[in-house]
């Protein structure tokens, strides 16, 4: 089984709320600063859903990164994890990717890969929760695809797959190759070990400009866009809550219920 | 080529009615075409569904579009899309929503892609601007630390919205207007996924996104017992149990009450937050509620600045007596 990932590096998105700050052009965010960014985190389920299959079915994992910069000790994670090779594309003609310029990318390094049974993404990315690049893959590449997996087995050349919807789940059989992007209820990704970690440190990642996977650089990042933001903010929050106070915490309590009564909330 | 004009909503059905997000849509979806003074049409896709179209058009269609063929009666990426593609084809609309479903994400950036346009998923907002007419695509981004407003200039645009976020019209039975149906023309051999089962979550009492009260707890809550405490109070409020992201990592409570970017979206009444921070990714999922109550430890907690009133300290010291209280008060 053949298997690629599509990781990214992110600004930590667990990083305290407060040191969230835009930049003044109103079109991106300042990375916050003492915090190193990370692997994407819905990024994470999709490798752990592809290492789960390799320890079910054996075979190869290759993680793909796309954009600029990125800092070899962050996006060998998916190594340290298990994955067998890391290729990143980095170029800065990556930058300012909305989902299609994304998808066009990876697309076509998958296609220079050539190789491949089932193709793995995250459902969303933690920093633009755009939700489509996955989608966009395997349209490019005219693949069938499931979204929302909260399971992946192999047999008989094919995937079933256990997808998340609104009511449930449903259990969808799928032919390979295919997309399938992966939830959180895939399961907690696993911890790099002390081996693995060792092994990723020796590892280097094979490296593609634009011109290695062919492609124009108007079809790539900002350049290839097909989404403008026209504002980015914050929201503002009101602020105006009444602390209910009492003699002690149980008297608190109490008041607080005759309040919400008083108020005609209850 | 023809011009694109009017605004298209997918409507999803539901136990043989139009599911509650897709009449949301269509009050959306009614105003959004008012101002660009064009008219709204709804799509019905799936299986036995042509009997709904006068509800969509008591709800605010102008026009209705029927695609109903039995291999359309179980959502797949590979039937869906292509019929969506005929129909925008054919209705050619310069907007295009859907709900923020397993459907509506599955669907929107693939048929995108399909159209060479874009989507935005995930909305809270629609509107258009009054100087270029375009679509104003309002969503939350960075796990709700942030929102982005974006626009596209390709044809149609796409946006699937959040449940709630739009408001139904009074469904008017009076209202008239015109029903297309076309031909879905699907090739069963070119279909790659076949759906084996669908299992419905099981829940006990009031689900939580219909619930006008919701007792949600945090990290601080400690255990799956602490959870009982909400349980209870939830049921004497007749309403149900929510929870941030690590009570349900940890197995304290199912999956299925995450609230949040992440979990469910619910816009009830009153929201009790009982020792949970209020980071960005749980408030997108509650922000809604008409009344946040806060009880939390830490006085500095982000949860204070949502709420409109809050008790400060241990949630074990304050939780009993509060139900206690209520329960006292409620029976007058």
């Amino acid at each position: 089984m053949n298997m690629i990932v599509c990781v990214k590096q992110v600004i930590d998105p667990e990083a305290p709320p407060a040191s969230f700050k835009i930049d003044p052009s109103g079109n991106k965010v300042v990375p916050p600063a003492g915090v190193s960014p990370v692997v994407d985190p819905y990024a994470e389920y999709a490798v752990e859903a592809a290492l789960k299959i390799k320890d079910a079915s054996g075979g190869k994992v290759t993680a793909l990164s796309l954009g600029s910069n990125q800092l070899r000790d962050i996006v060998k994670k998916p190594l340290a994890m298990g994955a067998d090779e890391l290729i990143l594309l980095e170029d800065e003609a990556f930058d300012g990717s909305d989902s299609w310029s994304t998808a066009y990318g990876l697309a076509m390094a998958i296609k220079k890969i050539g190789e491949y049974d089932i193709i793995l993404c995250g459902r969303e990315a933690s920093d633009w929760n755009a939700g489509q690049v996955g989608s966009g893959i395997a349209e490019i590449l005219g693949l069938p695809s499931v979204t929302l997996a909260e399971k992946i087995d192999i047999s008989d050349g094919k995937a079933k797959v256990q997808r998340k919807t609104d009511e449930g789940y449903e259990v969808i059989e799928i032919s390979l190759p295919c997309l399938i992007t992966a939830s959180n209820e895939i399961g907690e990704p696993r911890y790099p070990t002390i081996k693995g970690i060792m092994a990723a440190k020796k590892k280097e990642p094979v490296v593609w400009k634009p011109a290695d996977i062919g492609v124009d650089a108007a079809q790539i990042g900002a350049s290839g866009r097909h989404t403008k933001l026209a504002k980015l903010f914050q929201p503002v929050r009101e602020g105006k809550c009444e602390i209910v106070e009492g003699e002690g915490l149980e008297e608190a309590a109490v008041n607080l219920a005759v309040k919400l009564r008083e108020v005609k909330v209850l | 080529m023809a011009e694109n004009k009017g605004v298209l909503v997918l409507c999803e059905t539901k136990e043989g009615k139009l599911a509650s997000i897709s009449t949301e849509l269509l009050g959306g979806g009614s105003k959004l075409a008012k101002d660009l003074g064009q008219e709204l049409a709804a799509v019905l896709v799936g299986s036995g569904v042509s009997n709904l179209a006068q509800e969509a058009i008591a709800y605010g269609a102008d026009k209705v579009y029927v695609v109903d063929d039995p291999l359309l009666k179980d959502y797949q990426t590979d039937t869906y899309v292509p019929v969506m593609e005929k129909v925008a084809k054919q209705a050619i609309p310069q907007v295009l929503i859907m709900g923020q479903t397993s459907i509506g994400r599955d669907l929107a950036p693939r048929l995108a892609f399909r159209l060479n346009t874009a989507a935005s998923l995930g909305c809270l907002e629609l509107a258009i601007d009054p100087d270029s007419k375009l679509l104003l695509q309002t969503k939350p981004v960075y796990g709700g630390n942030a929102q982005a407003v974006f626009t596209t200039e390709s044809f149609p645009q796409i946006a699937t919205v959040r449940p709630k976020a739009m408001a139904p019209l009074a469904p008017d039975q009076s209202r008239k207007g015109e029903v297309i149906k076309i031909d879905a023309g699907l090739d069963a051999s070119a279909v790659r996924t076949k759906v084996l089962e669908k299992v419905p979550e099981e829940v006990a009492g009031i689900k939580l996104e219909d619930a006008e009260v919701v007792v949600s707890g945090g990290r601080g809550i400690g255990s799956a017992e602490g959870f009982q405490q909400l349980e209870e109070l939830a049921k004497l409020l007749k309403g149900a149990v929510g929870a941030t992201r690590p009570p349900c990592d940890n197995g304290w409570v199912p999956a299925g009450a995450q609230v949040g970017l992440t979990g469910k979206i619910v816009t009830p009444e009153l929201y009790i937050a009982v020792a949970l921070s209020g980071s960005s990714q749980h408030m997108s999922g509650c922000s809604s509620a008409k009344t946040i109550v806060a009880i939390n430890k830490d006085p500095e907690a982000n949860i204070f600045r949502e709420a409109r009133f809050g008790v400060v300290g241990d949630w074990k010291k304050i939780v009993p007596a509060f139900t206690e209280k209520l329960k006292e008060l409620l029976a007058k």
